[in-house]
């Protein structure tokens, strides 16, 4: 026998929600859902009226769920907001440019100003150039605090004054778990923040932050919007792995568990005599950072040399030579390229 | 690579020893190595017999939690932890005058053979082998029940005052004491553990002898102290909860207050547990994943004080099970397996199984994984107590009596659920789901058969939920109410858990009534005589 919406009583359920157990008809999960991303916008008090707003898009389910659900939103509660979209370009072959069409079929579909950058116009390298040079194991690393600033760059050429991003619940749990493994106590503190960002900095938040990631696809099929799905070619390797392997089996004995270690992350608190770093700015780019040469700099000043260990790994007494621009030693030198197996 | 602080790894790569058998102690350098422990740390027999002992004692020193003549309860399951811990106690009360710990231990076992469905016969085997163990170290023990359980008061629910003047006594001070009153002659040390074992047999004849615990050398052929109805209430409660992970922590929680109570009657002021670093790493993981992010500290640190007078210490934490499991063997001491809930299960049958095994599947890829889950811990603290409006003492939960962490504050994860569970019923975002959680239960389960449900909005129950569960619900932090959420039936519940919730409820009630008469805020809410 058909199960009945358990929200309005009326019609005949089509879904059921992962994150309750409950079955819902299509429209009353729409609105659930949508819903619940405008409590959780107007409780964190994510926006103000008149703000521009770039949305961080890859062509993925959640950056083109998030561009819809902000779309509907801003009309239907009259926010105020200024949408824009915004991508970046790493240069994979296959996975980028694929996504990317998807992404101005969304600007057209959305009427929304679009705005892509490229890591080659930003800093010389393809994702694929980095790869051929670190070899598959790290490469998370530099796609990571590349994107980052990447799209701080966009925003700032836009002006934007907030960036939203699509991360979802299962995101955050993934990060949270993660940071544990890891034992990055800094990290820990400011992962589950819902918006990150000092001053100096363009603040981005994450409207998504509850939402299930199940729920996303759900929403996005039953909507029938447009996005593209592919797995990185480069992620099967990366340590996020494990921790995403970890929450699917977690979720299937314990659905709420996602949400559960949300909770758990937003409880924790570090010790007042643990050390933390205290932010500055990088000394060659200005972008905001904890040593004396921004992640990015590093970075960049590895694939430069021939030496792309450097970065991976602590060597800040490395950073004030790099800064005078000596030369490294043949010891250290050797340490910084990359294994040959 | 996995960890934030790693140093030159590939120049460890290089030049890295090969293994090889007849490889030097690398503590003494002469013995030649028996075991590897870590990565590559090779040892003869007796350093790491010191290793083990010396890293025992300087962690009781390091804390300085126990003082020179105090009783400490020491809880033992059998298991190779446990069994080290209580050999290590021995060990270290056997030394000279000098080095000698300075506390006075009692043992606890607790049989829970009536969760696991064992027959009366298996358990009475397994008591048996851990009473000629518990009996050659010589310290009084007592083996309880899990049946038991339906004996205890209220008050254990309660945070008792700790014992206000050892505050005010520093360690340094208690210790020179201690050494003092001794070497005055007036006790011996020898006979040191004979008073504290007359003290327990006086206390003991005081109390009725309906427990049936072996003290000593006395032999007993008593019935066993609980009924084949109590056995049955056990299975009961334990089969009313849905879910393995749920049940796990319900036996935890009904675990300790137990050992809580029986320290409390006995007069121990501390627990040590034999909690292992590999162990506590899975703890630390999987309290992460049950919601309990607040209370990591408490329930994974050298000291747990949620109990007030009664401390919980955990001296095996920097050991990692691959000693202990060395130790046992190459000295030979006594263990007993007896298998819990989750013996023989599949992998993915309960949340702290599933987190055993992935932590030991990454151990092999990443050998530093539990030891940087070990540090992050170590620097992690209890949330702050947020003081509710009228300013009263945190509210406790009613469970596992910590901080309640359900503020419900804007934009937490907590409140997102909330929302959630109200928008899926058609109700305003904002309100507190009165009957909410009772209705989840039987709506999400019976969907299929019950069209209906949903007309009768707030009279649907199922037919033997009690108005308790939405008031228990109140009582407790997140993580205990995911539990209580499993439950069909909260009828089988121990009758203290209920009656204390009663109380509590009652006492909430009046004083919403006076209210607005109150002037300064109350500070009787956690003080209790246990009598």
């Amino acid at each position: 026998m058909p199960v009945v919406c358990s929200s309005c009583e009326k019609k005949n359920a089509v879904l059921k929600r992962p994150k309750t157990g409950l079955s819902l008809c299509k429209d009353c999960f729409f609105w659930a859902f949508e819903e619940e991303v405008h409590q959780t916008i107007s409780s964190a008090r994510l926006f103000t009226a008149g703000e521009t707003v770039g949305i961080g898009a890859s062509g993925g389910k959640d950056s083109t769920v998030l561009a819809h659900v902000m779309k509907v939103l801003n009309e239907r509660y009259s926010y105020g907001l200024d949408l824009m979209l915004l991508s970046v370009d790493e240069g994979i072959t296959g996975y980028r440019d694929d996504s990317l069409e998807t992404v101005k079929r969304n600007q057209q579909q959305y009427d929304l100003p679009l705005k892509i950058v490229s890591y080659q116009e930003l800093y010389g390298w393809t994702m694929d150039a980095i790869v051929k040079q670190v070899g598959l194991k790290n490469n998370c690393t530099f796609c990571g605090v590349f994107r980052r600033q990447a799209l701080d760059r966009a925003a700032m050429m836009l002006k934007v004054d907030k960036i939203c991003t699509g991360h979802n619940a299962d995101d955050v749990a993934e990060t949270v778990l993660m940071n544990f493994l890891r034992g990055d106590i800094a990290r820990l503190r400011r992962c589950t923040a819902i918006t990150t960002g000092s001053e100096g900095a363009i603040p981005r938040c994450k409207p998504l932050k509850y939402a299930y990631e199940k729920e996303i696809v759900l929403y996005a099929y039953f909507k029938k919007l447009d996005y593209f799905s592919t797995e990185c070619v480069y992620s099967p390797n990366a340590y996020r792995g494990h921790a995403r392997a970890f929450l699917k089996d977690l979720e299937s004995i314990r659905p709420s568990a996602i949400v559960d270690i949300i909770h758990s992350g937003e409880n924790l608190s570090v010790k007042e005599d643990v050390k933390m770093p205290v932010q500055g700015t990088c000394m060659r780019c200005g972008y905001i950072s904890s040593q004396k040469l921004c992640k990015a700099c590093v970075l960049l000043e590895g694939l430069n040399r021939g030496l792309p260990k450097l970065g991976i790994g602590k060597h800040h007494k490395l950073h004030h030579k790099l800064l005078a621009q000596e030369p490294l030693t043949e010891k250290e030198e050797k340490k910084l390229k990359a294994v040959d197996f | 690579m996995c960890q934030v602080d790693e140093d030159d790894h590939h120049a460890q790569l290089e030049t890295k020893a090969v293994l090889s058998v007849s490889q030097k102690c690398m503590k003494c350098k002469e013995g030649s190595a028996v075991l590897i422990i870590r990565v590559g740390d090779a040892f003869c027999g007796n350093c790491f017999r010191e290793y083990f002992v010396h890293k025992f004692r300087a962690m009781l020193g390091k804390n300085r939690l126990i003082f020179p003549g105090e009783k400490v309860l020491l809880s033992v399951s059998g298991g190779p932890a446990s069994s080290a811990l209580l050999s290590q106690v021995q060990e270290g009360l056997r030394r000279e005058t000098s080095k000698k710990l300075r506390f006075v231990p009692g043992i606890i076992y607790v049989d829970e053979g009536a969760a696991c469905g064992q027959s009366l016969e298996e358990r009475g085997e397994v008591k048996s082998q851990l009473e000629s163990i518990f009996r050659a170290s010589g310290f009084p023990f007592y083996i309880v029940h899990l049946e038991e359980v339906f004996n205890l008061p209220s008050s254990v629910l309660l945070c008792a005052s700790s014992a206000s003047d050892r505050r005010n006594e520093s360690y340094k001070e208690a210790v020179d004491g201690f050494i003092q009153r001794a070497s005055s002659g007036t006790q011996s040390e020898t006979r040191q553990g004979s008073i504290s074992y007359k003290e327990v047999q006086t206390l003991l004849s005081e109390l009725s002898t309906q427990e049936w615990s072996g003290e000593g050398g006395t032999v007993t052929n008593r019935s066993p102290p609980f009924t084949p109805e109590q056995t049955e209430a056990v299975r009961t409660l334990l089969a009313s909860v849905k879910t393995l992970t749920a049940r796990e922590e319900l036996l935890k929680t009904l675990r300790q207050h137990l050992i809580l109570h029986t320290a409390r009657v006995r007069g121990y002021s501390k627990v040590m547990m034999g909690d292992s670093c590999s162990r506590l790493a899975v703890k630390l993981l999987t309290n992460i994943s049950l919601g309990r992010g607040a209370f990591l500290a408490m329930d994974t640190g050298f000291s747990d004080p949620r109990y007030g007078d009664i401390a919980i210490v955990r001296p095996m934490r920097e050991y990692s099970s691959k000693e202990i499991a060395f130790y046992n063997r190459m000295f030979r001491v006594p263990s007993v397996f007896t298998s819990a809930l989750d013996t023989k299960e599949p992998e993915k049958a309960s949340i702290h199984r599933l987190t055993e095994s992935f932590i030991s599947k990454l151990q092999a890829d990443f050998p530093s994984t539990v030891s940087t889950i070990y540090r992050t811990s170590e620097k992690l603290n209890t949330a702050c107590p947020r003081p509710i409006a009228d300013g009263e003492l945190t509210e406790k939960c009613l469970l596992c009596l910590c901080a309640l962490d359900t503020g419900a504050e804007e934009a937490t994860a907590f409140r997102a659920t909330l929302i959630s569970e109200n928008l899926s019923r058609n109700r305003m975002p904002d309100t507190i789901p009165a009957l909410g959680v009772a209705k989840q239960q039987c709506c999400a389960s019976g969907g299929e058969q019950k069209e209906s449900c949903g007309d009768r909005v707030d009279g649907c129950h199922s037919v033997d939920r009690t108005s308790f569960t939405p008031e228990l619900q109140t009582l407790l932090c997140y993580s205990c109410r995911l539990i209580i959420k499993d439950m069909t039936s909260v009828n089988s519940i121990p009758q203290y858990i209920l009656s204390e919730a009663e109380r509590r409820k009652r006492r909430a009630q009046m004083k919403e009534e006076i209210q607005d008469f109150l002037l300064n805020p109350e500070n009787d809410a956690g003080e209790v005589t246990v009598s």
